[in-house]
């Protein structure tokens, strides 16, 4: 059973992987200006050497061809070469990549950290003020745009993963908070609480376990929504991390290079999804 | 109603009338420069200052606004009837169509919408006329927005495809097209309306990501993502604090909608 279950979640990384290379080859082949290279601009190439240019572009025409090369060439793990910074994309993801899963890490730390600290905190006191208190932060913190909370970490001087778990955070805690009062208010829960089991061994003991596989399911997306959140904030604090990447990719509008790091984020994001519904499934397995 | 969704109801109608009346209140138009004032803090002619090159920036606050509340419901409203026709006709159809449809929108889930906003807004041209850069915004918004509406349609779709009154209409002849337009849709009219109104604060939040990051609606015309965009100069935060007044009235308007939305979730569940 777990094993199909992985079969599954590898079939749809493969899938999303072959998919997304194909959309993302109609992508640049049908951009405005593919046809147009502005080496065929150099005043120093003679005609012949304008017309070999044309014939080479004019021979990635066909999708399907031109899929299947780039599709050949990625296996041997050449992603192509970035138009606006004419290095390989590889090696520009290789040299970016360890900042943004820093940033990235760190940005998921601080988010749960705070998401957890005030959801079991507003269920251990119980109290309508502190529930209204950080109900309101996390609310104020989901209508401030992720752009802005760059901008502001740059203006006082914070760390970029703070705003990374910023930008989470509020997101976060929103499931965390509702995962937590529906197991608190289950029935055993109660009765634990009537007979004065202390907090500490009702969380670990009770509330984890049953809540535990769902808060996995909201870990897998949160790494979604942190590395969507890193491009703003690698953009606006100035991190050379892949976010940042993606953003100039996308001003110059390098297509190639950003058709890339969307393929690999979507398959880190597919990845950790996966990884957090197999964890899950084999802890509801052990309980049951 | 609660008071606080009464508040809000109230506070969405008087921004949507100022920025409605922007003819009227404002000083100029939202492109109008006042070369010897550029800069300037605010005053009894501009209430907010001028912008560097400057115009008037109490104008395209009003401007900026009217845009972003005029078209963010139009691209929710786009997405919303995207969602009801792929993901509510796949739910009703059932079978290979429900699970195509469902594989299709996880694949379109997985990918960070962030990132799925740029790499489709590159795609396009990005030195175009302003006009074309707001439709071209917010219609990509609306087009690909659909992706979570579509999922819950789907479910309260298929909720519906064996309930005893379709069940009847079926057995009384109806076509498979009438049935779903005329039974199903109506009957899902709760999901649609929180459906869009989910998505109008997401939509603004989006635009205005995108502006800060100069891939959203071009200069002149104004959006809250452009007005957000000056706050990449400043050094301190006391500086100039009215180029605050943006998000503040952001955050406000974004709140007064998750305070209704918090209303239409109840109902949509």
């Amino acid at each position: 059973m777990l094993w199909r279950k992985i079969a599954r979640h590898g079939l749809v990384c493969l899938a999303t992987l072959l998919l997304g290379g194909l959309l993302s080859a109609f992508l640049v082949r049908f951009a405005p200006g593919f046809d147009v290279d502005e080496a065929q601009l150099d005043p120093h190439l003679n005609s012949e050497s304008v017309r070999a240019l044309q014939e080479s572009r004019r021979s990635q025409s066909n999708v399907v061809k031109f899929y299947l090369q780039s599709l050949e060439r990625a296996v041997h793990g050449d992603l192509g070469t970035s138009i606006s910074l004419g290095q390989p994309v590889s090696s520009l993801l290789r040299d970016r990549a360890p900042l943004t899963f820093r940033l990235v890490g760190m940005g998921l730390l601080i988010s749960w950290s705070l998401a957890l600290g005030l959801a079991l905190s507003s269920a251990w006191l119980r109290l309508t003020v502190y529930e209204v208190l950080t109900t309101s932060l996390s609310g104020t913190f989901l209508c401030i745009p992720a752009a802005v909370l760059a901008l502001l970490s740059v203006l006082w001087n914070v760390p970029g993963s703070l705003a990374v778990g910023m930008i989470v955070f509020p997101r976060v805690y929103r499931f965390v908070r509702n995962l937590l009062a529906k197991a608190y208010a289950m029935p055993h829960i109660m009765t634990a609480r009537a007979k004065g089991i202390s907090e500490l061994r009702i969380l670990l003991w009770h509330v984890l376990p049953v809540a535990g596989p769902s808060l996995l399911a909201v870990a897998g997306v949160s790494v979604s929504l942190a590395v969507g959140a890193a491009i703003p904030v690698e953009a606006l604090c100035g991190l050379a991390g892949v976010g940042q990447l993606a953003w100039q990719a996308a001003l110059a509008r390098d297509l190639p290079l950003l058709t890339s790091i969307t393929i690999l984020v979507t398959l880190v994001t597919l990845l950790a999804n996966s990884s957090a519904d197999v964890i899950g499934h084999m802890l509801r397995g052990q309980r049951a | 109603m609660t008071i606080w969704r009464r508040v809000a109801c109230g506070v969405l109608l008087v921004v949507v009338v100022l920025s409605l009346a922007a003819g009227w209140l404002a000083p100029a138009g939202y492109a109008k420069q006042y070369r010897e004032e550029a800069g300037a803090p605010p005053s009894r002619a501009h209430w907010l200052g001028t912008d560097e090159i400057g115009r008037d920036r109490f104008a395209r606050l009003l401007y900026g606004t009217r845009i972003s509340l005029l078209l963010a419901p139009a691209a929710a409203l786009l997405s919303t009837l995207m969602a009801a026709l792929i993901g509510g006709l796949a739910g009703y159809l059932g079978g290979i169509w429900e699970r195509a449809a469902m594989a299709f929108t996880d694949l379109f889930l997985s990918l960070p919408w962030l990132f799925l906003l740029i790499t489709v807004r590159a795609v396009m041209p990005l030195n175009v006329s302003p006009l074309f850069s707001v439709v071209v915004t917010f219609s990509m918004l609306g087009l690909l927005g659909w992706t979570a509406a579509a999922r819950v349609l789907c479910t309260a779709a298929a909720g519906l495809r064996n309930s005893d009154f379709v069940r009847q209409a079926r057995a009384a002849g109806t076509s498979e097209a009438r049935l779903f337009w005329v039974h199903v849709l109506p009957n899902l009219k709760p999901v649609l309306y929180a459906q869009f109104w989910i998505s109008i604060p997401a939509f603004i939040l989006s635009e205005a990501n995108l502006g800060i990051l100069g891939l959203g609606v071009s200069e002149p015309l104004p959006s809250w993502g452009s007005l957000l965009k000056e706050l990449e100069g400043l050094v301190s935060f006391g500086e100039e604090p009215w180029k605050f007044v943006p998000l503040v009235l952001l955050v406000v308007v974004v709140t007064s909608f998750q305070l209704i939305i918090s209303k239409q979730e109840e109902v949509g569940a």
